[in-house]
């Protein structure tokens, strides 16, 4: 039960993620979890602005179990499988955070100076929010793919857009954690 | 039901990524920092062990459960939308330490903060959708 509950090392993610991905196309579907961004707009009426959004939704039922279980998944591991949610950092890494006024880097899996509850309402810490989840939807629809479906499920199948669209997802993090966050913090 | 074997999947996924911590804001910034090898060693050995999987899914040796043949759809192609697409995708995940699957995992962790995220993230899929046919490929 010890090994449950400590995090998991790289060596057992990983294997566990290419699984899952085994799981979806086994179960005769594919996997990346971003198309689920645009099945959620067409639930709540997108097809009336764009013909984009107008899909059989019955076709995307399954996508929709699939997110909840991993929101399920969120709160169990949460509740039961979690002894601590301390993220073992680099020190390196803790001291530039602190230079940028992240105090306690890596007592939680979220920074509090981005999520906690007060900063989600004051006007900084709510347009930082919702911007970068505009950038990330906005993103990930125009690439075609997420992490998951491009960085994991087209790099495994060999895929140039995938590879191309990776090395995109790593010039904008790179831009901003190297370049914005300073300006941001 | 037969989706019942998607949620019990997703309930797997959410878990990996939560006990793998990359879900984790501090794990994206370090990566962009390449202070670690964490997030590097998962999705390396992920695709290391997907491309063994995706070829024995080509081959024909893996069929699905109903024995089907299993084909992996190709990308959409277009070197401006997937570089520029991926680029403004690669500053809202550093900016949120989030990707799509991560969000949903924070938010059953009980992150309410992260509902806006999600949130925002459906704008950018609906602006996607209305611009779609005007953008470059």
């Amino acid at each position: 039960m010890d090994f449950i509950t400590q995090p998991w090392p790289w060596y057992v993610g990983g294997p566990l993620i290419a699984f899952t991905l085994f799981l979806m196309f086994y179960f005769g579907k594919s996997f990346g979890v971003s198309t689920s961004l645009e099945t959620f707009c067409s639930i709540g009426g997108a097809g009336k602005f764009s013909d984009y959004f107008k899909i059989n939704l019955k076709e995307k039922h399954w996508l929709l179990f699939f997110v909840i279980g991993i929101l399920i998944g969120g709160f169990i591991s949460s509740e039961f499988l979690m002894q601590s949610h301390a993220i073992d950092l680099n020190p390196a890494t803790v001291k530039d955070l602190a230079e940028l006024g992240f105090a306690d880097a890596g007592s939680s899996y979220l920074p509090p100076e981005i999520y906690s509850t007060e900063n989600m309402f004051t006007v900084k810490g709510f347009l930082i929010l919702i911007s970068a989840g505009v950038l990330i939807g906005f993103g990930t629809r125009y690439a075609g793919g997420c992490t998951s479906g491009h960085s994991i499920t087209g790099l495994s199948s060999l895929q140039l857009p995938s590879l191309i669209a990776t090395i995109g997802f790593f010039i904008g993090g790179l831009i901003m954690t190297w370049f914005i966050y300073p300006i941001l913090f | 039901m037969k989706n019942i074997k998607f949620l019990i999947a997703g309930i797997l996924f959410g878990i990996i990524l939560s006990k793998t911590q990359v879900v984790s804001w501090y794990r994206i910034y370090e990566m962009f920092k390449f202070q670690s090898f964490h997030m590097y060693g998962v999705i390396g050995s992920a695709v290391l062990i997907g491309i063994v999987i995706i070829q024995l899914f080509k081959k024909g040796i893996i069929k699905d459960y109903l024995g089907n043949q299993i084909n992996v759809k190709d990308k959409k192609k277009g070197f401006i939308r997937t570089l520029v697409g991926g680029s403004i995708f690669g500053l809202g995940w550093a900016l949120s330490g989030a990707c799509p699957g991560p969000m949903y995992v924070l938010i059953g962790q009980g992150a309410l903060s992260v509902i806006i995220v999600l949130f925002g993230a459906m704008i950018g899929a609906f602006i996607y959708g209305v611009l779609s046919k005007k953008l470059p490929n």
